[in-house]
This record gives structure tokens, C-alpha cells and sequence, in this order.
């Protein structure tokens, strides 16, 4: 009976042995930092909004340029060229500390940058 | 329900759908659509302002230029917006053998001719080409699934494939506008970014020579209307139905 007890807590020691390194090293809590774009002012919708649903609004402006021909976007913000390189990035001109950050915490990939040009490595002509 | 009430309840239904459908038609969505006029972009080449420069490629450094159109220095992976030909490939089908070999040492301009009736268009079967109101044959990057139906279909040779990443391929990277990744078919889009910011297309306003002429069919006072009412113009194989919107002037 002992026997089993301490082979159970031996294994179960194995098994967690990870997740205890993990809150050891504080990597548990770890959160990526983001940083906010140099020139103030707001994002295209309200952050809450962006955080949450940029991939759609994102995917809509898709859409809307290149199927219905619209190209410009209309917000509570103001009124935005629809441009991913030109808009979201002119602001947001630090994608690798910001987008990619956020992306590569949560495992999001998107393929967007095989032909959509990033500003930090192709420089404005 | 009996059947008496069931017979009533369907009449007035049948009714009710007849009236709707004479409301829209009397009222209809059809007059809603002639007040907003559309515009039919078309291009005119003048095959005599065009040869005045020797070897001139204004027009297509500047489109592949402003388009991120690699260039692989070989005639197997060429991206072609606009290009230039010989013309006895171009109007084989339209002339006799004394006119090609009068014409043998001309390259002709060649580009989409945003054909009014676009083979590509019906067999793409992601929809991922279409054709606008405005006559523009529109390609959308992100639908095609590089099954190449179109460039197959396309009778001009219009179409090109990325056999190979463009990337490292593109001279000089213009921002403003995306590259093309591996795996996608591209064209010419009729400068569509520009023209909706009201700007003529790149290889029209980068033509010292102005043998290309950009404007809409459908306003008979523009220049190119004029132009095709009174000067002897040709399209590309006409038999083949597909109405392009390309016209060279003699
Ligand atoms: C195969 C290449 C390719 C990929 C991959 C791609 N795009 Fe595009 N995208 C283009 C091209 C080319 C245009 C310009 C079309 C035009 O003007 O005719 C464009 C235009 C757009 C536009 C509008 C104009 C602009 O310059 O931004 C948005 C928004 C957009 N794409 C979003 C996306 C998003 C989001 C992704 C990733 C999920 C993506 N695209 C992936 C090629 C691509
Ligand atoms: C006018 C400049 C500007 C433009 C244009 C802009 N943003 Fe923002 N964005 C901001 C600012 C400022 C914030 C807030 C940053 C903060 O407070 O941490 C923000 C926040 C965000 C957030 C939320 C970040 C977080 O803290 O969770 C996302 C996601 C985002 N933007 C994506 C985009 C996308 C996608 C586009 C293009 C559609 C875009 N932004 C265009 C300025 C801009
Ligand atoms: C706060 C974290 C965060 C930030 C910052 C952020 N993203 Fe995202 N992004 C996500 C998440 C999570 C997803 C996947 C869930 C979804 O699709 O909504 C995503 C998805 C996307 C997608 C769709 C991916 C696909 O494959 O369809 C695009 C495009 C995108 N982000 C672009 C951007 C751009 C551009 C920026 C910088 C301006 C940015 N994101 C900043 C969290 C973020």
C-alpha cells in the first residue's frame, strides 16, 4: 500500500514537474507587452472593439475594397483609407512589438504578409 | 383549418405575391438603376504614336513598377501586366500574310482587354475573377486558388502564374501596393486603385507619346468615344465573342 502511495506521488510529481517550473520562472503570468503606437490618437474603432473583432473588421474592409469597390471606411473615429499596410500599420508601424506579439503568444498565424508589404521592412518610396 | 378556409388563405396569399411583384416592377428597381449611370472603361492604342519611340518601355516599367510585377529574366516564369509581341502573334487570326510580313519587325502593346464577355470570368470556379459594372475584370488575391481554369481560358494570354515566390524577384518594392505570393494567377486590373482616386493608369500618363487613350464608352463627348466613332480601329480575335475593350487605332 505505502508502496503505491509514493510511486503515485513520485508520478504525479513527474507529471506536474512543468507546470511547477513554469510558476517557479513566473512564466504562467507572463502576458506579452505591447507596444502602443508612437503618434497618439485612437485606433479605428474603440480598443475593446479592435482587441476583440479585428480580424473581422479587418476581413470586411477585405471585401468591401477589393469586391464592392469601397474605399473608404467611416467610424465613430473618424474616416480611414481602407489600407492594411497604409492604415493599420502606418500607426501601428512597430507590427513586430505590437501585432506579432499578440500573434505569436496566441498562436495566431496570419498569412496576410506573404503580399501585404510591412513598413519596417520595406521603406516608403 | 377546412378546406374552405385553406382554398381562401391560399387565394389571398397568391394575391398578395401577384401585387408585390406589379409594385416592383411598375415602381421598379430597374429606373433606380438607369439614373445612376455607369461608366465602361476602355483603352485605345495608336499603333502609329506607340512605334514613334524606338524601344520605348515607359508604359510597362511604370505599371510593373507601381504593381510589384517581379521580373525573373525568363520566359518560363514571366508575370506579364503589359507586355509587348510580335505582331503576327497578336493579330494572326485578323490579317493576311502580306500585312505580317509588311508588320513583321512590330511589337505590339498588349494588356487585359477587360473583355465585355471574359471567358476567365465563367470558368473560375472560386469566383475569385469577375467582371464589375464598370467593365473592369477584377482579380481577387485572395480567393484564387491558383487552378490556373483561367489562363487556359483566356484567349490573350493575359494571365500569368507564380510558379515561384515574386519577393526577392521585385526590383524595387512599391508600399502602396501588395506584392503576389506563389501560387496565385495575376493581371493587369485596369490601374482600379487609381482610377477610383480619379487618376488616369499608370501606363497611360507615363506615355510621352499618348498612343494610349483611357476613358468611359458610355460618355459619348469622352476622347476615346470620339476617337473609335471616327478613326479605323481593330480588337483582338473579335470572332471569338469575347467584346474586348482594348482597341488599337490605325
Ligand atoms: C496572395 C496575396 C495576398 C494575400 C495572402 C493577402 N492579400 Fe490582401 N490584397 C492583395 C492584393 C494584391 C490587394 C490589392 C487588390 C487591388 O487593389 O486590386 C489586396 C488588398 C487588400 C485590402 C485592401 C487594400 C489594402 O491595400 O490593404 C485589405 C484590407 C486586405 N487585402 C486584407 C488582407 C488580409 C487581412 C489578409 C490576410 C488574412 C490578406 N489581405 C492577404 C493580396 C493579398
Ligand atoms: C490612428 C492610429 C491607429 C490606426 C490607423 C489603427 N490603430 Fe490600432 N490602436 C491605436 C491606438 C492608439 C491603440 C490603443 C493602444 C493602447 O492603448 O494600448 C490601438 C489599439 C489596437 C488594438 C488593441 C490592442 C490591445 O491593447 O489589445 C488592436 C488589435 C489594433 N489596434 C489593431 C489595429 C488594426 C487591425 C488596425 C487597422 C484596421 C489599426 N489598429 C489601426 C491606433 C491606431
Ligand atoms: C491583443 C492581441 C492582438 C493584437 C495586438 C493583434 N492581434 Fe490580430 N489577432 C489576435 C487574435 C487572438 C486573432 C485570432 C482570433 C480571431 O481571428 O479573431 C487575431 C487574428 C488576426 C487576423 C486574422 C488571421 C487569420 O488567419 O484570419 C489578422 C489579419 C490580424 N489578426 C491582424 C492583426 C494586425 C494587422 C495587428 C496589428 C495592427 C494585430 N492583428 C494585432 C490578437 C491580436
Amino acid at each position: 500500500m505505502i508502496k503505491i502511495l509514493i510511486s503515485l506521488i513520485l508520478f504525479l510529481m513527474v507529471v506536474f514537474l512543468p507546470v511547477g517550473y513554469n510558476v517557479y520562472t513566473g512564466k504562467t503570468a507572463y502576458i506579452p507587452v505591447l507596444q502602443p503606437p508612437e503618434q497618439r490618437g485612437e485606433c479605428v474603432e474603440n480598443v475593446m472593439f479592435m482587441r476583440k473583432k479585428h480580424s473581422l473588421l479587418l476581413e470586411k474592409w477585405r471585401d468591401a475594397y477589393v469586391r464592392d469597390g469601397i474605399k473608404r471606411y467611416v467610424s465613430i473615429n473618424g474616416i480611414y483609407k481602407i489600407s492594411l499596410t497604409g492604415t493599420c500599420l502606418e500607426c501601428h508601424s512597430n507590427k513586430t512589438q505590437f501585432c506579432d506579439r499578440c500573434h505569436d503568444y496566441l498562436g495566431v498565424k496570419p498569412r496576410c504578409w506573404s503580399c501585404h508589404n510591412i513598413p519596417e521592412k520595406v521603406a516608403k518610396k | 383549418m377546412n378546406r374552405r378556409d385553406f382554398l381562401k388563405f391560399t387565394g389571398i396569399l397568391a394575391i398578395g405575391v401577384a401585387a408585390h411583384q406589379a409594385i416592383n416592377m411598375l415602381s421598379g428597381s430597374d429606373a433606380r438603376q438607369s439614373q445612376k449611370k455607369r461608366e465602361k472603361w476602355a483603352m485605345a492604342i495608336s499603333f502609329s504614336a506607340c512605334v514613334k519611340k524606338e524601344g520605348c518601355k515607359a508604359c510597362i516599367d511604370a505599371c510593373h513598377f507601381i504593381h510589384n510585377v517581379p521580373e525573373f529574366g525568363n520566359p518560363k516564369d514571366e508575370i506579364k501586366w503589359i507586355w509587348q509581341s510580335p505582331f503576327e502573334t497578336v493579330f494572326g487570326d485578323e490579317t493576311n500574310v502580306f500585312t505580317k510580313s509588311m508588320l513583321k519587325n512590330l511589337s505590339v502593346l498588349c494588356l487585359c482587354n477587360h473583355c465585355e464577355n471574359p471567358p476567365c470570368v465563367r470558368v473560375c470556379p472560386t469566383k475569385a475573377t469577375w467582371i464589375r459594372k464598370d467593365g473592369i475584370v477584377m482579380m481577387d488575391y485572395h480567393r484564387c486558388i491558383g487552378c490556373r481554369y483561367c489562363m487556359a481560358a483566356c484567349p490573350y494570354d493575359a494571365r500569368s502564374f507564380n510558379w515561384r515566390e515574386p519577393e526577392p524577384f521585385i526590383k524595387e518594392i512599391n508600399r502602396d501596393f501588395p506584392r503576389r505570393s506563389k501560387g496565385v494567377v495575376e493581371k493587369c486590373n485596369f490601374c482600379e486603385e487609381r482610377i477610383s482616386q480619379g487618376f488616369l493608369p499608370a501606363c497611360v500618363e507615363a506615355c510621352t507619346e499618348r498612343a494610349l487613350i483611357f476613358g468611359d464608352l458610355n460618355d459619348s463627348d469622352s476622347e476615346i468615344s470620339r476617337l473609335l466613332r471616327t478613326r479605323f480601329s481593330i480588337q483582338r480575335k473579335p470572332h471569338l465573342g469575347t467584346d474586348p475593350k482594348v482597341f488599337y487605332l490605325f
